[in-house]
């Protein structure tokens, strides 16, 4: 099995994600040995459309992302242009979950893919609701 | 922000062959330096293996270890990236305290023109595509340009350097609650999973009109006029102050708009050009969208 890349996010410019949460994964990913990937702060890369995140997004590797909300994560590449792969991607919450629950995940070599609305779904919905408008 | 087009400086936290592996405890506090800092950093592991490379000049700092390190070398050399000539450099970074570490960096980003992070603080609008409708709800209420659209009429986040910081207002027009701020406080807003509840508390079904009685700008329009009457008598500009503060602190309690971005609000002339402006790019994007579907 192809092993998962890493992705840690610091969120530099906020205080949303809690310092000891951060502290832990990161500690918890050094002591793994593995390479990793790490940014300063995914929504600033976002809003520069930071060529780093195509790069991060490319090729067949599955990615693990430790950063917020699967949510925001997920449209923050969309923004910048690199769409993250359906099916290749695990996102880990540092605002809601412990560093214990994360850094297991994190590191393990077995994936659990995001489940995201389609996109394909969601096309057949905006039909759907600028129909209703 | 500084140019989207210019390139931050690529780090890598080189531990591969010519590389002493890092003390774990000095790797936490060099790593959590310079992401503090903003910048982004590749740590090799032993492998020293690094992805291909994306454009950025790259910095590769370690502690070097026997003769045929890589930190050895010249400090700079030339690489080609899909016709693209790419900057590596090599510093050894053994005994320095991870303040250097970060001044050497920052030196070495300085020398090669790359972007700097931290000059900005990332605050902007992100839209959930799974829930936008293309309503230009958005694109006909902000004041500051943030919206526009793409060559298909859908809309986009243009400008995301001219957002209000801490401002979520737009999130709160959106019917459809596909507006976040990855940095907002709480859900849905943040990014969080939309429930209906979420969507019945957060009143995002109701536009703004319902939300303060009347249209922002028109509310904002009214209290104008009715003070320019009253202290045109008066002549007393700090009872019109007073007047603008009520006035804005309302629209704040409704909206959830910070006070210093309503304070920094551009005349009330200004405020309608403005609002005219949105209002017409909102109609022109709806017209043509409609258009092409028609077409389609």
């Amino acid at each position: 099995m192809t092993q998962p890349r890493i992705l840690y996010c610091h969120c530099a410019y906020a205080q949303v994600v809690h310092p000891q949460v951060k502290a832990d994964v990161l500690a918890g990913l050094v002591e793994s040995e593995k390479a990793f990937e790490a940014v300063g702060d995914l929504c600033e890369m976002s809003a520069r459309k930071d060529p780093a995140l195509q790069r991060l997004v490319s090729g067949d590797q599955p990615l693990k992302i430790a950063a917020c909300f699967p949510r925001a994560v997920k449209w923050l590449f969309d923004a910048a242009e690199a769409k993250l792969p359906e099916g290749q991607v695990e996102i880990l919450n540092m605002r809601e979950d412990a560093a214990e629950e994360i850094v297991p995940k994190l590191i393990s070599d077995e994936l659990n893919p995001q489940v995201f609305e389609s996109d394909e779904d969601s096309n057949s919905e905006t039909e759907s609701k600028e129909a209703e408008v | 922000m500084s140019s989207a087009t210019q390139n931050p400086l690529r780090v890598v936290l080189y531990e591969g062959p010519g590389g002493k592996a890092l003390e774990s405890q000095r790797k936490v506090d060099v790593l959590a330096k310079l992401l503090k800092g903003g910048y982004q950093v590749t740590c090799t592991g032993e492998s020293g293996d690094v992805s291909a490379p994306d454009g950025s000049d790259v910095l590769v700092l370690g502690e070097a270890e026997g003769q045929d390190s890589p930190f050895s070398q010249s400090t700079s050399t030339g690489v080609v990236s899909e016709g693209e000539e790419v900057e590596v450099h090599f510093k050894d970074i053994s005994g320095q305290e991870p303040e250097t570490v970060l001044e050497t960096v920052s030196e070495v980003g300085t020398q090669t023109e790359s972007y700097t992070p931290g000059e900005w603080k990332p605050w902007f609008p992100v839209i959930d595509f799974h829930r936008c409708t293309n309503c230009m709800q958005c694109l006909s209420f902000c004041l500051f340009d943030v919206y526009g659209v793409d060559a298909e009429s859908n809309i986009q986040v243009k400008n995301p350097d001219k957002c209000k910081t801490n401002c979520p207002a737009c999130s709160r027009v959106c019917p459809d609650v596909a507006i976040l701020f990855p940095k907002y406080g709480s859900g849905p807003i943040n990014g969080d999973v939309v429930n209906q509840e979420d969507v019945n508390r957060e009143k995002m079904k109701v536009d703004i009109s319902a939300l303060l009685g009347g249209n922002i700008y028109d509310l904002l329009r009214d209290r104008h006029e009715k003070a320019a009457s009253r202290f045109s008598k008066e002549r007393d500009e700090g009872k019109a102050l007073k007047e603008r503060i009520r006035c804005l602190k309302k629209l704040q309690g409704d909206s959830g708009i910070p006070e210093e971005v309503l304070m920094s609000l551009p005349s009330m002339d200004e405020i309608q050009t403005k609002a005219k402006q949105a209002k017409e790019a909102a109609d022109a994007a709806l017209k043509a969208r409609e258009e092409r579907k028609n077409e389609g």
